[in-house]
Parts: C-alpha cells; sequence; structure tokens
C-alpha cells in the first residue's frame, strides 16, 4: 500500500502573514509530495512494503538512504501540518503546560531553548520537542530530515512538535532571517494537537 | 588577523538570467557576510586568531570550521562564475577532463548528477585528489575537500539560498543553469 501526501486541514493562505500561501503550496506539494513519490519509490515491491511509516523509521538504519531520507521527510512534513493552525499559537494548558514548565522552568524558557535548537541547527534540520520513553519532555535538532523516531538519531523519543528549519521552508518570506521565522512560528503553533500527542504517547 | 568579505569580481545583476539580481545580493550581500562576521566574532581568544582560513579549514572543529569554510566556500564559488562564462574548458584542463570521465559532456553530466543528489545542504566539486587524479564529490553543510587533502578546482553550492529565490524546489533547473555561468578560463588557471 503506498503512502499518500496527506491534504491540509486548511488553506495554503491560512497561515498568513507568518508564513506565506506560495511558501506553503510548494512546501506540501513540491516538497511534501517530493519525498512521498520518493519513499513509494524506494519501497514498491520490497519486504518494506506494507509496512508503517513508524516502523519503517525505528529500524531505519536497515534500509536504504532514499528510505532515510524520503521516510523521514514524509513523516516530518505530516507532524508540521498538523501542529500549525490558524487562529493558533499562545500558550498550551493542562499536563502539557506542567510537563513544560517542570522540565524548562518556564514556559518561556522552553521556547528559548526550542529557538535556539532552531537557530543553530547548521544547515538543514529540524527543532523537536520530543517525549521521551521515560516520559520526560526534551528539545533538541536532527539534521536534514532524520528524526527522534529514528534507531540512527541521536535524540530519541516521540515528537510532538517539530520545526523545520531547511531553508525551503521560509527563504521565500524570510530568507537569510531565520530567527524572524522561528518567532512567526510560534503565532502557528496548535497547542491542542501537540496536547493532544503527548497524552497519547 | 581580520577576515573581510572579498569584493565580488562582478555586478550582482552580471550573472542575470541565470542568477538573479536579489538571489546575488542575498547571497553575497548576507549569507557570504554573515559568515565572515561570526568568524570574525568567534575566533578572538582561540588557538584561531591569526590562522588563515586554509589552517581553519585542515584544523578547526565545529562553528568556527564551520563560518571558516563558508568563507572559504563562497569566495570560491563566485569567483568560478562571470558574465562570460558558459564556455568550455581548454588546453590541460580540458585534456585532464576527458582522461578522467571520458569528455566534457560525460564530466557535465556526472558533476549535475552529483549536485542533484547531495541531500540537504552542501556542495557539489570537482578536485585534484591526492593521487593527482580530477574526481567529483559531494560534501554536505560547510565541507571542503582540503580537509581531505584535495585541491579544489571547481564548486557549486546547492545549499537552498543558492537557488530558492530564482528556482524553488527545481534544483537540476538551477544546476543547468549554472554551467550558463562557469568561466572556464578561470577554472582552467587554477587547474
Amino acid at each position: 500500500m503506498a503512502f499518500e501526501l496527506p491534504k491540509l486541514d486548511y488553506a495554503y493562505d491560512a497561515l498568513e502573514p507568518y508564513i506565506d500561501a506560495r511558501t506553503m503550496e510548494i512546501h506540501h506539494t513540491k516538497h511534501h509530495g517530493g519525498y512521498t513519490s520518493k519513499l513509494n519509490a524506494a519501497i514498491e515491491g520490497s519486504d518494506l512494503d506494507g509496512k508503517s511509516i513508524e516502523e519503517l523509521l525505528a529500524n531505519v538504519s536497515r534500509h536504504s538512504t532514499a528510505v532515510r531520507n524520503n521516510g523521514g521527510g514524509y513523516y516530518n512534513h505530516n507532524l508540521f501540518w498538523k501542529v500549525m493552525a490558524p487562529d493558533a499559537g499562545g500558550k498550551p494548558e493542562g499536563e502539557l503546560l506542567a510537563a513544560i514548565e517542570k522540565e524548562f522552568g518556564s514556559f518561556d524558557q522552553f521556547k528559548e531553548t526550542f529557538n535556539n535548537a532552531a537557530a543553530t541547527r547548521f544547515g538543514s534540520g529540524w527543532a523537536w520537542l520530543v517525549k521521551q520513553n521515560n516520559g520526560k519532555l526534551v528539545v533538541g535538532s536532527t539534521p536534514n530530515q532524520d528524526n527522534p523516531l529514528m534507531d540512527v538519531s541521536e535524540l530519541k523519543g516521540t515528537p510532538i512538535l517539530g520545526l523545520d528549519v531547511w531553508e525551503h521552508a521560509y527563504y521565500l518570506k524570510y530568507q537569510n532571517k531565520r530567527p524572524e521565522y522561528i518567532d512567526a512560528f510560534w503565532n502557528v503553533v496548535n497547542w491542542d494537537e501537540v496536547a493532544r500527542r503527548f497524552e497519547t504517547t | 588577523m581580520k577576515f573581510s568579505l572579498p569584493q565580488l569580481p562582478y555586478a550582482t545583476d552580471a550573472l542575470e538570467p541565470h542568477i538573479s539580481k536579489r538571489t546575488l545580493e542575498f547571497h553575497y550581500g548576507m549569507h557570504h557576510q554573515t559568515y565572515v562576521n561570526n568568524l570574525n566574532n568567534l575566533v578572538p581568544g582561540t588557538k584561531f586568531e591569526n590562522a588563515d582560513l586554509e589552517t581553519i579549514i585542515k584544523e578547526a572543529d565545529g562553528s568556527i570550521y564551520n563560518n571558516g569554510a563558508q568563507v572559504w566556500n563562497h569566495t570560491f564559488y563566485f569567483s568560478s562564475l562571470s558574465p562570460n562564462g558558459g564556455n568550455a574548458p581548454t588546453g590541460p584542463l580540458a585534456q585532464a577532463i576527458d582522461e578522467a570521465f571520458g569528455s566534457f559532456g560525460a564530466f557535465r553530466e556526472k558533476f549535475s548528477q552529483a549536485a542533484t543528489t547531495l541531500f540537504g545542504s552542501g556542495w557539489a566539486w570537482l578536485v585534484k585528489n591526492r593521487n593527482g587524479k580530477l574526481e567529483i564529490i559531494k560534501e554536505s553543510n560547510a565541507g571542503n575537500p582540503m580537509r581531505n587533502g584535495m585541491i579544489p578546482i571547481l564548486t557549486c553550492d546547492v545549499w537552498e539560498h543558492a537557488y530558492y529565490l530564482d528556482y524553488q524546489n527545481r534544483r537540476p533547473d538551477y544546476i543547468e543553469e549554472f554551467w550558463n555561468c562557469v568561466d572556464w578560463d578561470i577554472v582552467g588557471k587554477r587547474f
């Protein structure tokens, strides 16, 4: 069964002015679409065909580079679109907020840690808020399309929030100013979805 | 030693329509400049305070390596291009390319393939390897072949910032246009 490019829950212009419609459309249709079709091509007819994306990533060291890169790209963007929404932003509540405050001291300190992870990832990659197997929250980053579900990743656990810092995620609107893009991101974080992932992981 | 941004050897609109003025303004004026500034902020008080870029590329790690190599890589990239580019190599370089790759066309195809398939940010390089033979290699992020004892002859920047304003996700289109800018007189002299 082939992987499918998911539809977005909102229009391409719904995250304006923080993320522009042109960036969203190219990012979704071309970049995410490209990872999806290349992942399918990489597993078609092999014994990996039919496995879930999580299964593929958990044992990715045994698979080809194409599965690692495109499987990561497929999963990461699926998550990215879900953890953003129009009319979102603000602060998390309830259990998630409590866990963030416990781990990072305050929501603002968490944001600062996350911003720093996103800004200092050299080259292409992702910044993550991860729930580790022991239930603790941790912030970190991974290169290229790697993610914390992969057995090859130093940062391990279940990602509950992710920010794409490949230049394609922000270059049309922010060019070299990655920190401005990171600041803007907080206005579209869908904390309900992040909390759902935190509670169900 | 204070590092400075070398002058771009042509106007920012000189490579149009292949590489836009806007792209070069950001790429040279912002990205290249930022690597220079970062490096100048990083080296004071370290053993690289008075080092040249080549020493930094061969010996440094982490941020000093990343910024130092990116200063060198961009200078090398920009100075491989010119408004008189798009010609073909001649003389000893042409001969060496034929010997190593069969023909100039076959070389171009192989180099383009390397530049297209480098995953993430990085550089495609034509180098003289330790045996004096021409070779095509890929390097991620700030990677520079001098670190491994090879001599760079030509490079193509495939960080998305090098082409995204002009070509977005279409990296192969950028690489095709890159060939129209490569000045083989300059590259041949290096060789």
